[in-house]
């Protein structure tokens, strides 16, 4: 067995380790999703579907939330959209290690980009130092993968029916505290804290004197805006796309060249390898 | 049993898979303006404090008048945002808020909602 083979095991092992500790997370997620979404109204077919055709945790979550203020469609389907805009970045981020599987198969691989398949592949792949497909699809449909969370939102709005006033048990307050967790998850530097801070007190601004639905896509537009006014040099996490600090932090050839960084991905010598 | 919202999950589908894929599948998309996409990686946190936010603090009434809300939800999803903030571990934050709002109902400190 080479070095590289050796190294390659070794680093999807820890893929793997990554993966098991988020699936704890997963599981208690995606079960109170379905939990949730049953409170809200969904039959255990409409979560499940969610699941599996969204596979988006925050977005479902917020869709949840969404129907049971009686938003219209229209307005789901856009604060969707907002929501899930951050995958364009992944995706452009995994771009460069994924441009020679066949297409088919990234096509299916788009579908399986989450916050966490990301966040352990570009892991991965920088570990390794070059692509590495199956990392990607253990990272997408392993332990903490679309499966392991549609398993759960079943558990979830399946059991839930067992759980007598839920009011009482205070279930209410998941949707909140899951929202806010997930926002501190995103809130890597001083602009991403001040979209936050502004997109909750338009929010609950404009909700008070309009709606809570108006008063949320208010603060979902208006945070980022004023956000962007935040001077870039003070926040601590600023690697846009075409930067050299997003080329140094995702490592991404060919997209962001520099002159100390050859092009492919195979032949390229990072920092931590 | 339902199956109206399948509808929906395909639409929310619609708008997600091409975030997702239009940098997997097409080339060039760091030509777009870097202000577009600074805005995009701000979005997630705005919405998802928005939602927050209008959650704990906002409650509409039989009336459909919305008013303030002050209640143990707001210590509640406070404590969840500390543990996540300080374990980054979401399962256990919601845990605590679960906890919280449910000692306190069960104590008569908190009102049920309806």
């Amino acid at each position: 067995m080479t070095t590289t083979e050796i190294e390659l095991r070794a680093s999807r092992r820890q893929l793997l380790t990554d993966s098991t500790g988020l699936a704890v997370g997963a599981v208690g997620f995606g079960f109170v999703y379905g939990l949730t979404a049953r409170e809200a109204g969904f039959s255990p077919i409409e979560a499940v579907a969610m699941s599996l055709i969204v596979n988006a945790g925050a977005a479902q979550f917020a869709a949840v939330g969404y129907v049971a203020s009686g938003l219209a469609w229209p307005g789901i389907i856009l604060l969707t959209a907002l929501l899930n805009a951050r995958h364009l970045l992944y995706s452009a981020a995994l771009r460069p290690w994924l441009r020679d599987v066949a297409l088919p198969r990234r096509a299916v691989m788009a579908h399986l980009l989450t916050d966490e398949s990301f966040a352990l592949s570009i892991s991965h792949f920088r570990r390794i130092g070059r692509t590495d497909e199956f990392g990607y699809w253990l990272a997408a449909i392993g332990p903490d993968g679309i499966f392991t969370w549609t398993l759960a939102t079943l558990a979830g709005v399946a059991l839930g029916a067992q759980i007598p006033d839920p009011g009482r048990l205070g279930i209410d307050v998941i949707f909140p505290a899951a929202m806010i967790g997930l926002a501190v998850g995103l809130i890597t530097g001083r602009r991403e804290l001040v979209a936050a801070i502004v997109g909750a007190g338009v929010a609950v601004t404009v909700a008070l004197v309009s709606s809570p639905s108006i008063g949320i896509v208010s603060g979902g537009i208006l945070g980022p805006l004023v956000a962007l006014l935040v001077p870039k040099r003070v926040a601590a996490e600023t690697a846009p796309l075409g930067s050299l600090e997003s080329a140094d932090r995702y490592f991404m050839p060919d997209s962001h060249l520099r002159a100390d960084m050859p092009a492919d991905p195979a032949t390229a010598d990072g920092p931590d390898r | 049993m339902s199956t109206n919202l399948v509808l929906l999950a395909i639409l929310m589908f619609a708008v997600t898979y091409p975030t997702r894929a239009v940098g997997l599948l097409t080339p060039g998309l760091d030509r777009l303006p870097k202000i577009a996409f600074d805005y995009l990686q701000l979005v997630g946190p705005a919405v998802l404090a928005a939602l927050a936010a209008v959650s704990v603090m906002v409650v509409v009434g039989d009336d459909e008048v919305p008013s303030f809300h002050v209640g143990i939800e707001w210590v509640a999803v406070f404590v969840a945002l500390a543990i996540v903030a300080w374990r980054r571990n979401l399962f256990l934050g919601l845990v605590a808020a679960v906890a919280i709002v449910a000692i306190a109902r069960a104590a008569g400190l908190a009102e049920i909602p309806a």
